[in-house]
This record gives C-alpha cells, structure tokens and sequence, in this order.
C-alpha cells in the first residue's frame, strides 16, 4: 500500500490510518445523520422537519 | 491524512448542502408548507402549531395531550423554528449537517474498503449514495409528506436503515468485484428488503391530494440525485487536489 509515490491520498495511507481515519469518519458521520434524521427529540425532529421530509427520511 | 479525508468530506458536504438547501427552499420546502394546509383540526400540522390525533410520536414518547386550538398564534407547546427566516435557517443548517454526515459515511466506507473517491469516480460514488439511502429506500417507503397515513415510525427507520445497508453492501461488493458470484449476492441483498417489505401504511385516506404528494415524490427523489451528484464529485475533486499537494508526484490530470 505505502510503496512509492501515490497517485492519491488513499493509496499512500497504511491500513492502520485507514481504520482510524475510517473510525473517525464513521462515528462523526453516524452522529451527524441519527441527529438529523432519526433522533426522536423533538427539538432535533421540529428544526430538522422538512430536510427530513426532503431528503426522504422517516419523519412522524 | 485524517485531516484530509475531514476537509474533503466537510467542504464536499458544505457545497452540496447548501446547493440543496437551496433547491429544497425553493422546490421543496413549498410543498411541505401546502401540505400542511391540508391538515386541518386533527391531522399533523408543522412543530408548534399541533401535533395532533394521528400523530406518531418516536417509540417512548409519553402519552400526553395536544391541545387542539393551536392555531399558529397559540402558546407552542413544544420549541419549532417559526415560519419564515427561521425555519429556512434550520433547514438549511440541517441538510447541511446531514450532507455531512453523508460525506463522511461514505468516506469512511472509502477508507475501509481501499476504493478512493476521486473526482474521476466521484460521479459513481454520488450515483451509489443516491441508490443506496435515497431510491432503495424510497421504493418501500415513497416521500413523505406531513399528513400522509404511515405506518410505525419506528419500524419504518429500521426498515430504512436495513435497506440503505443492504443496498449500500450491494454498491460496495459490485465496486469491488465483478464475479458472477458478487452479481448473484448483490442482486439478492437489494431485493430482500423488498422481499421483506416495508412497514404498510395504514389503509386511511390520506389528507394530502394526490397531485402534491406525487410531485414531492418526484422533486424529492430528483433533488437528491442532484445532491448525491455534487456530493460525490466534489469530494472527489478535492481529494484529489489535497492528495496531489502532499504527494511527491501530483495527482493525474482530471479534467
């Protein structure tokens, strides 16, 4: 994976920055969508209603 | 490395939110609002102004009262952004957050499974997503608009999620290979939540008329095929713009 030169940035990070970058991006990610589209408190439902409508989550 | 995987994602997700934020305000977010004139006493209205008889709440919401003189002008019973300024706001600080969250989950399956985005396959990765969490689960679950009966919301979520990860399994396992095999597993991992089927809707009729709720269908389906589109190519793009600063030999040409 970390021979020579990459042509891009994935191919130039060993597998051990790949899971943590990957672990990373998962668990922010994760959050952010729960937090928009399927949290059921209704402060988080009612500012988030219509991008839920909008973007095609389950919303009520 | 992890720095630049964020800034892709985040900026990717800041470009496309906001260009759909902006096509929700002027396409979408309409739609929403006439919907809810249909609704009248009993029926869902938006936030504060009702949450009314058939309502369904989130699983362990408890049992309480809606008060059904809530017109526009009475005392919220709970928080909602108000019409207007407000509610734009909100829903545009949520698309973006939720492209966010879109950028990073599918830079995060990236990582995992060795197949960078680029701005060369930055295009597949957009059409991916828009299969994987925006038709797949739409073809159990339509758009919704608020007054459409529906079923359970809590078993429709586990229905969505369940689709998006067999269908996004799917993308994943044809991205990786093209054996006979792969095609065989794929085909059946997008139709069993099918197979399964989604939670029903309740045989009521629906408060909102048919025109409405076919062209939300419609423009909702179609906006995020435009989002996952600018999602995955930008992203790409600046992947590939951040990964030829800090390589030795810069990225390919792209154009």
């Amino acid at each position: 994976m970390n021979t020579t030169t990459a042509s891009t940035g994935l191919q130039s990070l060993s597998i051990s920055q790949r899971i943590i970058a990957g672990s990373l991006a998962l668990l922010l990610g994760l959050t952010l969508l729960v937090g928009t589209g399927f949290a059921g408190d209704f402060r988080l439902h009612n500012g988030a209603h219509d991008t839920r409508h909008a973007m095609g989550f389950p919303c009520h | 490395m992890i720095r630049n995987l964020f800034a892709a994602a985040l900026l990717a997700a800041l470009c496309a939110g906001l260009i759909t934020a902006a096509i929700q305000h002027f396409r979408v977010t309409p739609l929403i609002l006439h919907a809810e004139t249909f609704e009248g006493e009993g029926g869902h209205s938006h936030g504060a102004e009702a949450v009314a008889a058939d309502h369904d709440h989130a699983a362990g919401t408890p049992e309480h009262e809606h008060d059904a003189v809530a017109a526009t002008e009475a005392e919220p019973e709970e928080w909602a952004p108000a019409d207007g300024f407000e509610r734009t706001a909100y829903t545009t600080l949520a698309t973006v957050l939720a492209a966010a969250g879109f950028a990073l989950v599918i830079g995060a399956v990236s990582m995992f499974a060795g197949l960078p985005i680029t701005f060369a396959n930055g295009f597949l990765w957009g059409i991916a997503g828009f299969v994987t969490f925006s038709l797949a689960p739409a073809y159990g679950l339509a758009p919704e608009l608020p007054g459409m009966p529906a079923a359970d919301l809590f078993a429709r979520q586990v229905w969505w999620v369940g689709t998006a990860l067999a269908t996004g399994a799917a993308c994943l396992l044809l991205a990786r290979t093209r054996a006979g095999w792969a095609f065989a597993v794929a085909i059946a991992l997008v139709a069993i939540p099918h197979i399964i089927g989604a939670p029903a809707a309740p045989d009521k009729p629906s408060a909102v008329p048919a025109h409405l709720a076919t062209e939300f269908a419609a423009i909702t389906l179609g906006t995020s095929l435009v989002f996952w589109l600018i999602l995955g190519t930008i992203f790409g793009k600046l992947n590939d713009v951040f990964a030829g600063r800090s390589a030795t030999i810069p990225a390919g040409a792209t154009a």
